[in-house]
């Protein structure tokens, strides 16, 4: 009995958790970026983990008063601790199938899921789909956004940069050539 | 060394803890003020394509301070906004290469900021940072590990940045290269107080918080070596530390002047909550 009632209240946050959006990429919510990493409660005292996307980000404050306001109303739920932890580390990998749908419709290329031995990679245009793009500059208007042109369709669009923590190949730094 | 998980952990040990708190000042003031000089060129960068670039890696830069400014905070060190803004010069551990200004004038009147110096100062810099980064990686103390693969994360694209800008100017060869070559010995006059660990740094490595400085240093060395072979340079002497040692609280007027510059708000009202 006392496990379901864990159970409808970890669904409740969850669902709460869904409507929490990124103020720089609106139309994802936490879930979608893959920020939660766990949700514990016991007797009321719930503690939310989240993966911080990029270190110098201005929304991370943002979106965890964000998330407090969501899910402080909920019944059941007493005290709330919402942490930022750094393990594991926040990959754009674990970005939902579902988030990047939403991303593509927004105007915006999920970051590609692989990266070349030499550390450069490519994404389709979110619009027509081609794979004839040009990567304008890594930095965009946010720290998890870069800049692309389509050479098909001739737009400009973005896409969310591509960041690990296996490696990107090769050392830039001993790049010849 | 043992695995230190957590700050409890570190602090019933007093020695380790004096090494750790040391190397994170180090890394913190480095990367603050480095990512504070970077700052001062929005709006003034060669093209607006690197405006955007320059200041995405400043920020993520600053980014990396805060993380290191945190750990010091869990280890009882104050809070982070008066880590970064409060400190005087003198307890401040970056070293000095990284406080000096962009070039003459200030942001507001007449500034004649220097994209040669600014390109080789971040390339070399960066190019150790990642050295550092992946030996904290194994660093003895957990959250460093942690902190180190997040930053190794994004800062991969800042090296790859000033390395394309670097490769691009000496090859350009006439005045890029000319002026190039005259930052390369001016960063060089002074990188030696980037490499040093400090008056701790055989203590950091004998806590297992980092590998040792001579070791560190060497491997930069080889990979210098090899860029300039490969651009076909002649090879660096030794680096030298002339302006002084920052790591033992050494600084210049510069930096006095940039903390009166970016800690002016904060010292309105140093208990505002932001």
């Amino acid at each position: 009995m006392k496990e379901e009632k864990n159970e409808m209240l970890l669904g409740a946050i969850w669902d709460a958790l869904k409507m929490v959006t990124d103020p720089e990429i609106p139309v994802l919510s936490v879930v979608d970026l893959g920020m939660i990493h766990r949700i514990h409660e016991q007797d009321g005292e719930v503690l939310i983990e989240a993966l911080p996307t990029f270190m110098g980000c201005p929304a991370l404050d943002i979106i965890q008063r964000k998330i407090e306001e969501a899910v402080t109303g909920i019944p059941g739920v007493n005290t709330l601790t919402v942490r930022f932890i750094y393990d594991p580390p926040w990959t754009s990998n674990r970005v939902t199938e579902e988030g990047r749908e939403k991303l593509k419709k927004f105007g915006i290329a999920p970051a590609p899921k692989f990266i070349e031995e030499d550390g450069t990679w490519t994404v389709d245009c979110p619009y027509c789909g081609s794979p004839f793009t040009t990567i304008e500059n890594i930095f965009g208007p946010t720290a998890c956004r870069s800049l692309l042109y389509c050479k098909s369709c001739r737009n400009p669009f973005e896409a969310m940069k591509p960041v690990s923590d296996i490696g990107y190949g090769n050392d830039f730094s001993n790049r010849k050539g | 060394m043992e695995r230190i998980e957590n700050a409890q952990q570190a602090l019933q040990h007093k020695e380790y803890k004096e090494a750790l708190v040391e190397l994170l000042y180090q890394l913190a003031d480095d990367d603050f003020i480095i990512s504070f000089r970077g700052s001062e060129w929005l709006g003034l960068a060669p093209h607006i394509e690197e405006d955007v670039a320059f200041s995405s890696i400043s920020q993520n830069t600053m980014g990396h301070a805060f993380i290191y400014y945190q750990l010091l905070h869990d280890l009882g060190e104050g809070n982070v906004d008066d880590l970064a803004h409060g400190r005087p010069p003198q307890v401040r551990k970056n070293a000095i290469l990284l406080e000096e200004e962009n070039g003459t004038g200030t942001y507001l009147s007449e500034p004649r900021f220097d994209w040669a110096f600014t390109v080789v100062r971040h390339y070399f810099y960066e190019i150790f940072k990642k050295m550092k980064l992946e030996s904290l990686k194994n660093s003895s103390y957990v959250p460093l590990q942690h902190a180190a693969r997040n930053i190794l994360k994004e800062q991969h694209y800042h090296l790859m940045h000033w390395n394309t800008w670097f490769h691009q100017l000496i090859k350009a060869g006439g005045e890029a290269k000319t002026r190039m070559m005259k930052a390369v010995e001016q960063v060089w006059d002074d990188f030696l107080g980037v490499l040093t660990l400090g008056p701790m740094g055989e203590k950091m490595a004998r806590f297992g918080l980092i590998d040792k400085e001579e070791t560190l240093r060497e491997r930069f060395l080889i990979t210098m070596r090899e860029i300039f072979e490969a651009l076909e340079l002649n090879p660096l002497d030794e680096p030298k530390m002339k302006k002084g040692n920052g790591r033992a609280g050494e600084h210049t007027q510069a930096l006095i002047n940039a903390i009166s510059t970016f800690a002016e708000v904060y010292s309105l009202n140093p208990s505002a909550e932001w």
